[in-house]
């Protein structure tokens, strides 16, 4: 309790020195909480879009699907299992048949993926319900990406060139009948959706799919032969996997931040012990033990992490509130990318976050002052009240 | 008026009687078009939006099953190999010293950037077997008279459902082939020009093939140098040929 007491008075009686090093970590500690809500808020945002327009609860894929290799996509599709037609009629699961197409847009040339979804589906976000049923006419849904990059607006008509499941060429005319906007780009660029029954009788598969999306809500996955089950884990893996790595690359400016406020302490502490060495040969003179100095200094040091972070909830919490509240906007043109992100990004802050840098913070600087104080345990007490230095 | 019937009844069968079926056409065909084996030297020029590139290719095959083609310009392209044999296809970059085989997806892409895809060229010219020939009708095409030969495909499997070929009515060789989806849209045209008569077969020397769905001028075939039935070595024809 003395050595609280004792610090926070020469902290305090040091003035300015001493609140420069706490403005200095308080930068550390807003910082860091506002850096790593922002990727927390990314990973959720872009979790909840992914599940919303793209995974569902899941996916059932066939056998010989997979989506890297372009080479085997026409020919991973196999018939919608008697089994599960009550499942997809109560909306817990929706087929998708998918194949390699060439649009040309205004005589333009371009290589796309034809998706074929039931329009009544509603497990994926995507406007199906605009797609005509049981007409000639083929009416297609695309993003709002694929609509720009290829100046395309609805009502507009375009010819699509495909092969049926026989290999031989067919093409016909398509009318884009809406044009959606999702930050999940995957599901947008190089994507043309249709019904299902229509891409079906294009490419001569009746009751044909390639994948099965299941409802988000939907508990029991069971197993279905000729087709693998990929849950979030699996799906969200590649999102886990960039939020890790960007995590990264934050720790190391973080870490730079971090060290700056900590070199500041290091020096005050050094400087603290160079200059008080009178001091420190009285207090053992009068009796404390070269370890109790050692600890004021160190309980001193450790003090600024926690002058910083209350200076830091003073003006930190409004301004991370606010934040959350009304975004960070993104440049135009990142969800280019391929990256699923919002135009803005809503920080997103835990208590395990905001616990775990300032214990993190707190331990840094209980280090960096306990190094330099080491020191006094070797000085000779005599030596230290003649002022000599060593 | 028994008469005039009878008389619009004769005309019909006289005319009948002159146009060839169909398939004999196509055997005629053949007979100028498919040699035992074949040597050529040909330019490939490619019209881009800007600028048309010009392909230097020679080329060794033996019927349509066997084909190995080398590119000897531009410097970019010069030294890439192409071995065909039957239904596989496989090329040979110098500068990456890799052999790729083509397959799946990569068949739709085109052939240096041209009108012609990797399929297109995979493509088997025995029409004979895989179509129902009907001759529908004749068009005049730069003043030479043709018959119009619509073919339709037998089996399910054929990369175009339909074709028409109009072939010259005096030396058998198509001069125009139009290439359908299974809908009936027109998807590529083949113009066959520059016929001249090469060891007793009439020949064409020039070829202009256009994607008509895209944009632009097509790309143009010109044979420089071609011979038939020649001696060519077997290794020619084998994979370790494309590194040599």
């Amino acid at each position: 309790m003395l050595s609280l007491k004792l610090a926070y008075k020469n902290l305090i009686g040091a003035g300015l020195r001493t609140w420069l090093n706490v403005i200095v970590l308080s930068f550390s500690f807003v910082i860091i909480i506002w850096n790593k809500g922002l990727l927390n808020g990314w990973n959720e945002q872009a979790k909840r879009d992914m599940i919303d327009w793209q995974i569902g609860g899941g996916q059932y894929w066939q056998k010989d699907y997979d989506p890297y290799d372009m080479f085997t996509i026409n020919e991973s599709h196999s018939v919608i299992p008697d089994g599960i037609s009550d499942d997809i009629q109560n909306g817990l699961l929706t087929p998708i048949l998918i194949n390699t197409a060439t649009i040309y847009p205004e005589g333009r040339m371009q290589n796309v993926l034809l998706k074929g979804i039931l329009p009544e589906q509603k497990i994926l976000k995507l406007p199906t319900d605009k797609l005509q049923k049981n007409s000639d006419e083929i009416s297609i849904l695309i993003g709002s990406r694929m609509a720009e990059s290829n100046k395309l607006q609805v009502g507009d008509y375009f010819t699509i060139r495909w092969r049926d499941a026989n290999g031989t060429f067919d093409a016909a005319d398509a009318k884009v009948v809406d044009i959606f906007h999702t930050n999940v780009p995957i599901v947008d660029q190089g994507k043309i959706w249709l019904s299902l029954e229509q891409l079906q009788k294009m490419l001569q598969a009746p009751n044909e799919a390639t994948m099965l999306i299941t409802e988000n809500n939907s508990v029991e996955k069971e197993e279905i032969s000729g087709w693998v089950f990929r849950g979030h884990d699996y799906l969200l893996k590649e999102m886990d996997n960039l939020i890790k790595m960007k995590s990264v690359g934050g720790s190391i400016f973080y870490g730079i931040l971090l060290a700056l406020a900590l070199l500041a302490i290091f020096d005050t502490q050094i400087l603290s012990i160079f200059r008080r060495q009178k001091e420190i040969g009285t207090e053992i003179a009068l009796g404390m033990t070269r370890w109790q100095v050692v600890r004021l200094f160190t309980v001193e040091g450790a003090m600024y992490s926690v002058f910083a972070a209350i200076l830091a909830a003073i003006y930190g919490i409004p301004l991370l509130t606010w934040q959350a509240k009304v975004g960070l906007a993104m440049p135009e043109g990142t969800d280019d990318y391929g990256l699923p992100i919002a135009k803005s990004i809503f920080p997103s802050y835990s208590i395990g976050l905001v616990i775990g840098t300032v214990l993190t913070i707190f331990i840094a600087t209980v280090i960096v002052s306990y190094l330099p104080a080491k020191k006094i345990s070797k000085m000779n007490p005599t030596d230290a009240i003649k002022g000599k230095i060593q | 008026m028994k008469k005039v019937l009878t008389i619009i009844l004769l005309t019909i069968v006289m005319l009948n009687g002159q146009t060839p079926s169909a398939e004999t056409i196509l055997k005629k065909i053949d007979e100028n078009m498919i040699s035992k084996n074949q040597i050529m030297t040909s330019s490939m020029i490619i019209h881009g939006r800007r600028v048309s590139r010009t392909i230097r290719a020679k080329s060794w095959s033996i019927g349509d099953t066997k084909n190995f083609t080398e590119y000897l310009s531009p410097a970019r392209e010069k030294g890439t190999k192409m071995l065909k044999l039957d239904d596989k296809l496989w090329i040979y970059t110098p500068s990456t010293d890799r052999i790729i085989k083509i397959s799946g997806h990569m068949l739709r892409q085109s052939v240096m950037g041209s009108d012609l895809s990797y399929e297109d060229m995979m493509e088997s010219s025995d029409l004979t077997n895989s179509y129902d020939a009907k001759v529908i009708g004749s068009e005049e095409i730069d003043g030479k008279q043709c018959w119009i030969i619509n073919l339709v495909g037998k089996t399910d499997d054929l990369a175009y459902h339909q074709r028409k070929i109009w072939v010259d009515m005096k030396l058998y060789v198509p001069l125009r082939e139009e290439l359908f989806a299974k809908s009936g849209k027109l998807l590529k045209r083949m113009e066959l020009k520059n016929i001249i008569n090469i060891d007793g077969r009439w020949y064409p020397t020039k070829m202009i093939f256009k994607d008509v769905l895209k944009n632009g001028e097509g790309t143009e075939f010109v044979i420089d140098e071609i011979k038939f039935d020649q001696n060519i070595p077997k290794y020619k024809f084998s994979k370790a040929g494309l590194r040599r």
